[in-house]
C-alpha cells in the first residue's frame, strides 16, 4: 500500500500542477502600466513554488515507495546521507535565499503601486463605496471636489455624496455617476471614501485591489492602457449584497471620454 | 527492574458517583474525551454547514430540502438567501476554527496524553481543568443559540471586521443579537483556553516524573507545551477585543466605529473609533491561532511516524527548534492578513519579511520528516497513512503561502479563493489529518479496543483523494480572480467558473459522506472492536506502559521512573526487541551499524 | 545511530520532608546540591508556583491589548476630552498598597506559626482578614470613583477616554475580586489547618500583582485619560 500511496501522491502533485502550467485559469490580461512587475512576480513565484511543490511531493512519494516496510525486509536501515545537518542547511540557505529574493524583487512591484506619488496632472476621481454599490464623482471644470456632508446623504433623492451645492461652491459642478469612465493612457488618481462599512475596490485587469477604510481617506493611482469595459467588484465582506456589489469601469479614448463626461454633466 | 518510588501524594481521589466519573470529572483522561466528543459534534455541524454552502454556490437557486424548516427567513421555499449564506459561512468557520481545530488536537489529545507522557498522575489543577472543559462547552452552547435568535447568526465572517460587526442590526441580518452572542461565545471560549493552557504549562514544568528531564520529553509534549504558550498569549488578546466589540454594540461606545458613517440614510451614532484597530487586535490573536491549530498535529505526526518507522527522526532538535521558531515568528507576521487593508504600505513590507522567513522552519520540519523516511522501514497502517498524508497536505498548503506572503502578489490574490484554498489545505485538511492520525494511533489506548484497519484505510484513501479534489481547484479559482465570501457568482468574469464550483461541491459532498465510515468505525470499535493490548504499536513513550484503557490514576499510584528519551527505536536489545521503553533501565547493545 | 544517554553517575539525596510541598505525582527534577554537581537533590517545585506566573503573563497580555487599543483610539480621532481622575482613587491606591503590606505580614506570621516559633493561629488569620478587608475597601473605592464620574456626567459612552477609564478599572476590579476569592479560600484553609505554603504564596503573588497592575493602570489613566 505504500507504493500505491507513493504513486497517488506523485500523480496528484503532477495533476495539480498541470492547470497552472497550461494556464487554464488565468487572471485577465493586464491593462495597467504597473502590472507588468506584478505579473512577473507572480510567474517567478509560480516557478519557484511549483518546483518546490513538485520536488517535495515527488521526493516524498519516492521515499514512501522505497522505504515502506515490505514483508521481505531484513534488518539494516540506512540514514539519509549527510543526516539532518545537510537538510537543515539546505532549508535555511536555499529556502532562505529564495524567499529573500522574492521579497526583495516583490518590493519593487509594491513600490510601483504605493511608494510613487500620483503625477501632478493625474485626473482625480472619487469613488464612494456603500452597501451595496459604488458611486463616482468627478470634480467638474473647477477641478475641486465639494465637501461631503454625511448627514445630508439621501439615496431617496439621489444625493449620494451628501453634497450641498447651495452653500458649497465647489459642489456645484461636481458630476456624480454610477459607472466609472476614464481616458486611456491617462493617469487616474482615485480617492476612496467609505460610506458605511469596509469595502474594497478590485479590478483584476488593472492589477489594483485596495480596501476602503471608514474614517480614513485613502487613494490609489493607476493608468489604464487598453480601451474596454471592466468590472469593479467589492472584495471586503460588507453585508448581504456583497456578492452583487459591482460597477463598470469604462476605459475610453480621450474623445469618447470627453463626450461621456459631457453627457453625465448634462444629466446631473 | 523499573524502580517504583514510594506512593506519592494523590492529586485527587478516585471518582465514585456517576457524575464525578463521567460528567464533572477531575480526571484529565475523561476531560480529554469530553473535549474530543465536543469536537466531534462540532465538526459534524461545521461539515453540514459547508455542504449547505457548497450546494448553494454550485446551484444558487436550488431549493434545499429541509432548509426552510431550519430557517424560514433564511431559506424561503428552501432557497438560501444571500444573507443566510453568509450567516452559515460565519458559523461554519467559527465552529471549525475554535471548536474543532483548537479543541481536538490540543485540548482533547493534550489533556488525555500530556500528563501520561510526562509520567504524572494528573494535571496539577484538576478543578481548573474540569472548568476549562465546561467553559468551552458553555461557549459552544452560547454560539449555537445564535442560530435560533430571530435574526439569526452574524454574517460578518469569523473575522468579524468592524464597522460591519460593530454598528448593530442595521448593517445586516444577524448583526444585532447574533453578533453579540458570537462575541460573547468567543470571550467565554478564551477563558476556557486560558485555564487549559495554565494546566498544560504547569504539567510540563512541574509534574514530570523521576528521570523525565526536559530533553527526554516526547515530541508531542513539546508540541502541546509550545501550543499552550501561544494559546495563553493569543487568547489573552482576543478576549479584550471581544469585550470592546460587545461594548460598541450594547453600550454605545465607539472603539471601532469612526464618525460620519451613514446607513439607510441615517448617520450612525458612533464616532471617532478606529476600524483598523479591530483588525490589528484580531489578527494578533488570529495568526498564532492557526499555528495553535497545526503545531499539535506536527507533534502527532512526528510521534506516529517515529513509532512506525522504528527509528528516530534525523534530528529531533531540528524539529523542536523549528516548532519554537514557528511559535515565535507567528506573532510577527499577523499583518500579512492586512496588506491591502489601508494600513501603512511600508508596514506591509515589514510584515512580509517574517512571513517569508516562516517558510524556513516549516521547510526544516518537512525535510526532516522526509529525510527520516530514507532507509527506514515504515509500517503502513491507518495512523501512518494519515501522517504521510499530513506531510503532503502541509506541503501543498504551505507552498501557496509563498504567494500570499508577498504584498505585491496579494494585490491580486487577497480575498480570493486562493486564500481560501491555502488555509483549508493547512487547517481544514492537514490539521484534520493530524487529528485522524492521532485518533487511529491512540484509540486502542483510550478505549481498550482496536479500530478496524480496513475501514480505516478506505477512510484514508477516499478522504485523501477527496480533499485534494475539493481544495486544489480553489487555487485555480483564486488565480483567476474568484472573489471569496460571495453568496453567488453574478459577475461576468465569475460566471464561467461556476462549473468548477459544481465539481468542488460534488467532491465535497462525496468526501463528507466518506466521513460516515470514520464515525461508524469509531462507534463500532468502541464497543465491539477487538481487545487492544497495552502496546499495540510497540511504542516507547509512557502511555504504552499502562493497560488499555488506563486506570483512573494512570500509573496505579506508583511513579514510573524514566531512563531514556522516547526515541529508542531501531536498537539492539538483549531481549531481541527493536525498541526500549522510556521506563526500562535496559541499555541498548552496541551495534556495528555505521550511521 | 540510536544511543542511550546513561543515567548520570550522581548521588541522589533522599527527598527531604517538605511540609506543604504541594501535590505532585513524583515530579522529581534533579538540582545540584550546593556547589557539588555530582550530588543532587530531588526537588519538585509546587505546581502553583509556576502556574501563578503563567496566569500573570496572560493577564499582562490582556492589559497590553487594552493599552494598545487606548493608544490607537486616542490617535484615531480628535474627540479625546481629558478628565480629572476622581480624587478617591488616590485613597483607594493607598488602601491596595497597604493590603499588600498586611499580606506580607500575614505570610511571615504563617511561616513562624508553621515552624512552631509562634503558637497563635489568630495572628496570621487577623492579618489575612485585614488584607481582605482592605481589598474590599479598594473595590468600594473604585465604585465610588465611578459614582464621582457619573456625577460629572461622564458615563461609559460619553467620550472615548471615559470609556477606557471604566473598562480598565472594571476589568482590574474583576480580577481583584478573583484575588479576594483566593484570599477567602486561604483564610478558610488556615482555619482548618489545610493551608499549604505554596497556596498562600501563590495567592500572595497574585495579590501583589494586582497592586503592581493597579499602579501601572493608575499612571496610565493619569497620563492619558
Amino acid at each position: 500500500m505504500g507504493k500505491l500511496l507513493a504513486v497517488t501522491i506523485i500523480i496528484i502533485a503532477i495533476a495539480s500542477a498541470v492547470p497552472f502550467v497550461l494556464h487554464t485559469w488565468e487572471p485577465p490580461a493586464d491593462i495597467s502600466t504597473h502590472g507588468g512587475l506584478i505579473d512577473e512576480q507572480m510567474s517567478d513565484t509560480m516557478i519557484e513554488a511549483g518546483v518546490s511543490f513538485l520536488a517535495a511531493q515527488i521526493l516524498l512519494g519516492i521515499f514512501i515507495w522505497q522505504f515502506s516496510k515490505k514483508p521481505s525486509d531484513t534488518g539494516k536501515v540506512k540514514t539519509f546521507p549527510g543526516g539532518a545537518k545537510g537538510l537543515v542547511i539546505a532549508a535555511i540557505v536555499l529556502v532562505g535565499v529564495e524567499v529573500l529574493a522574492l521579497g526583495a524583487f516583490g518590493s519593487k512591484a509594491w513600490a510601483a503601486v504605493y511608494f510613487t506619488p500620483p503625477a501632478p496632472d493625474a485626473m482625480p476621481v472619487q469613488v464612494q463605496a456603500g452597501q451595496f454599490a459604488f458611486y463616482f464623482r468627478y470634480p467638474g471644470p473647477d477641478g475641486k471636489f465639494g465637501p461631503i456632508h454625511p448627514e445630508m446623504i439621501n439615496e431617496g433623492n439621489q444625493n449620494l455624496f451628501g453634497l450641498d451645492p447651495a452653500n458649497d461652491v465647489e459642489s456645484r459642478d461636481d458630476i456624480v455617476t454610477a459607472e466609472m469612465a476614464i481616458p486611456v493612457n491617462k493617469e487616474v488618481h482615485l480617492l476612496m471614501h467609505a460610506k458605511d462599512v469596509s469595502h474594497s475596490f478590485y479590478v483584476p485587469a488593472l492589477r489594483i485591489q485596495q480596501d476602503f477604510v471608514p474614517g480614513l481617506d485613502l487613494s490609489v493611482h493607476f493608468t489604464a492602457t487598453k480601451v474596454g469595459q471592466y468590472e469593479i467588484v467589492c472584495t471586503q465582506l460588507c453585508g448581504l449584497g456583497h456578492y452583487n456589489m459591482r460597477a463598470y469601469l469604462k476605459v475610453l479614448s480621450q474623445q469618447d471620454f470627453d463626450d461621456w463626461l459631457k453627457k453625465q454633466q448634462a444629466a446631473q | 527492574m523499573p524502580d517504583a518510588s514510594a506512593a506519592p501524594a494523590v492529586v485527587h481521589g478516585p471518582p465514585t458517583t456517576f457524575l464525578s466519573k463521567h460528567v464533572f470529572s477531575l480526571d484529565h483522561k475523561v476531560i480529554g474525551l469530553q473535549y474530543y466528543t465536543l469536537a466531534l459534534f462540532a465538526v459534524v455541524i461545521g461539515m453540514v454547514l459547508s455542504w449547505l454552502m457548497r450546494i448553494h454556490l454550485g446551484w444558487t437557486n436550488a431549493a434545499i430540502p429541509g432548509l426552510q424548516a431550519l430557517s424560514p427567513n433564511g431559506a424561503p421555499g428552501g432557497v438560501m438567501t444571500p444573507e443566510y449564506y453568509l450567516q452559515l459561512m460565519t458559523m461554519h468557520a467559527t465552529i471549525m476554527v475554535f471548536f474543532v481545530l483548537t479543541t481536538a488536537p490540543f485540548a482533547a489529545f493534550g489533556n488525555y496524553f500530556l500528563p501520561i507522557q510526562v509520567g504524572a498522575e494528573d494535571m496539577p489543577f484538576p478543578h481548573f481543568n474540569m472548568m476549562s472543559f465546561w467553559t468551552t462547552f458553555t461557549a459552544f452552547l452560547i454560539l449555537v443559540t445564535a442560530f435560533f435568535v430571530p435574526d439569526g447568526p452574524p454574517l460578518a465572517g469569523w473575522t468579524s471586521y468592524a464597522p460591519l460587526s460593530a454598528i448593530g442590526k442595521d448593517a445586516g441580518p444577524g448583526q444585532g443579537t447574533g453578533q453579540v452572542i458570537w462575541a460573547a461565545a468567543l470571550g467565554v471560549f478564551c477563558i476556557g483556553q486560558l485555564l487549559g493552557s495554565l494546566n498544560f504549562i504547569s504539567t510540563v514544568l512541574d509534574m514530570r516524573t523521576k528521570g523525565m528531564t526536559l530533553s527526554r520529553l516526547p515530541v508531542t509534549c513539546w508540541a502541546w507545551f509550545i501550543t499552550s504558550c501561544m494559546g495563553l498569549t493569543a487568547f489573552a488578546v482576543l478576549m479584550p477585543a471581544t469585550i470592546l466589540l460587545i461594548l460598541d454594540h450594547v453600550a454605545g461606545t465607539s472603539f471601532f466605529v469612526p464618525s460620519g458613517l451613514v446607513l439607510n440614510d441615517q448617520l450612525v451614532p458612533h464616532s471617532g473609533g478606529s476600524t483598523l484597530l479591530w483588525q490589528h487586535l484580531f489578527w494578533f490573536f488570529g495568526h498564532p491561532e492557526v499555528y495553535i491549530a497545526i503545531v499539535p498535529g506536527m507533534g502527532i505526526v512526528t510521534h506516529v511516524l517515529t513509532t512506525n518507522m522504528r527509528r528516530p527522526m534525523l534530528s529531533m532538535k531540528a524539529i523542536l527548534y523549528s516548532m519554537w521558531a514557528l511559535a515565535f515568528l507567528s506573532y510577527m507576521v499577523y499583518g500579512h492578513h492586512m496588506f491591502v487593508s489601508g494600513m501603512n504600505p511600508f508596514s506591509s513590507l515589514v510584515f512580509s519579511f517574517p512571513t517569508l522567513m516562516i517558510t524556513i522552519p516549516s521547510t526544516v520540519v518537512v525535510l526532516i520528516w522526509i529525510g527520516s523516511l530514507y532507509g527506514s522501514k515504515l509500517r503502513i497502517n491507518t495512523a501512518s497513512l494519515f501522517a504521510l498524508g499530513f506531510i503532503s497536505m502541509f506541503v501543498s498548503g504551505g507552498v501557496s503561502g509563498f504567494f500570499l506572503a508577498q504584498p505585491s502578489i496579494d494585490i491580486m490574490l487577497h480575498a480570493t479563493y486562493f486564500v481560501v484554498g491555502h488555509f483549508h489545505m493547512v487547517m481544514g485538511v492537514a490539521a484534520m489529518f493530524g487529528i485522524f492520525s492521532g485518533t487511529y494511533f491512540w484509540f486502542p489506548k483510550m478505549t481498550g479496543h482496536m479500530m478496524n484497519e480496513t475501514i480505516g484505510k478506505i477512510h484514508f484513501w477516499l478522504t485523501f483523494i477527496g480533499t485534494y479534489c475539493i481544495f486544489m481547484p480553489f487555487h485555480y479559482l483564486g488565480w483567476a480572480g474568484n472573489v471569496r465570501r460571495y453568496a453567488a457568482f453574478t459577475d461576468d468574469f465569475l460566471k464561467p467558473l461556476i462549473p468548477v464550483h459544481q465539481f468542488i461541491t460534488i467532491a465535497a459532498l462525496f468526501t463528507g459522506a466518506v466521513q460516515l465510515l470514520f464515525l461508524y468505525n469509531l462507534i463500532y470499535s468502541r464497543f465491539r472492536g477487538p481487545a487492544a493490548p497495552a502496546n499495540p504499536w510497540e511504542g516507547t513513550s509512557l502511555e504504552w506502559i499502562m493497560p488499555s484503557p488506563p486506570p483512573w490514576n494512570n500509573f496505579g499510584g506508583k511513579d514510573p521512573v524514566v531512563y531514556h528519551d522516547a526515541d529508542q527505536y531501531g536498537v539492539k536489545t538483549a531481549s531481541g526487541a527493536d525498541y526500549i521503553m522510556q521506563n526500562s533501565p535496559e541499555q541498548a547493545l552496541a551495534t556495528s551499524e555505521g550511521d | 545511530m540510536a544511543t542511550t544517554v546513561p543515567p548520570p553517575k550522581i548521588e541522589i539525596l533522599p527527598a527531604p520532608d517538605r511540609p506543604g510541598n504541594g501535590h505532585v505525582g513524583g515530579g522529581q527534577n534533579l538540582i545540584p546540591d550546593g556547589a557539588n554537581l555530582r550530588v543532587a537533590q530531588q526537588y519538585s517545585p509546587p505546581a502553583s508556583s509556576s502556574a501563578i506566573w503563567v496566569g500573570i503573563a496572560a493577564i499582562c497580555m490582556s492589559f497590553a491589548a487594552f493599552t494598545s487599543a487606548l493608544i490607537v483610539r486616542q490617535g484615531a480621532s480628535n474627540d479625546w476630552r481629558h478628565i480629572t481622575l476622581p480624587s478617591v482613587l488616590f485613597l483607594s491606591t493607598l488602601l491596595l498598597l497597604a493590603s499588600s503590606v498586611t499580606l506580607e505580614v500575614a505570610r511571615r506570621r504563617v511561616a513562624s506559626y508553621m515552624l512552631g516559633t509562634d503558637s497563635h493561629i489568630a495572628s496570621p488569620r487577623l492579618w489575612l482578614s485585614l488584607t481582605l478587608g482592605l481589598g474590599l475597601l479598594f473595590v468600594a473605592g473604585q465604585y465610588m470613583a465611578w459614582l464621582q464620574l457619573r456625577s460629572q456626567g461622564l458615563y461609559l459612552a460619553t467620550n472615548p477616554n471615559s470609556s477606557f477609564f471604566y473598562v480598565f478599572t472594571a476589568v482590574h476590579a474583576l480580577h481583584v475580586l478573583g484575588g479576594l476569592a483566593g484570599l477567602l479560600r486561604a483564610i478558610r484553609k488556615l482555619g482548618n489547618a489545610t493551608l499549604r505554603r505554596s497556596t498562600l504564596d501563590a495567592t500572595a503573588i497574585y495579590w501583589h500583582f494586582m497592586g503592581v497592575l493597579w499602579i501601572y493602570l493608575f499612571l496610565l489613566l493619569w497620563l492619558k485619560i
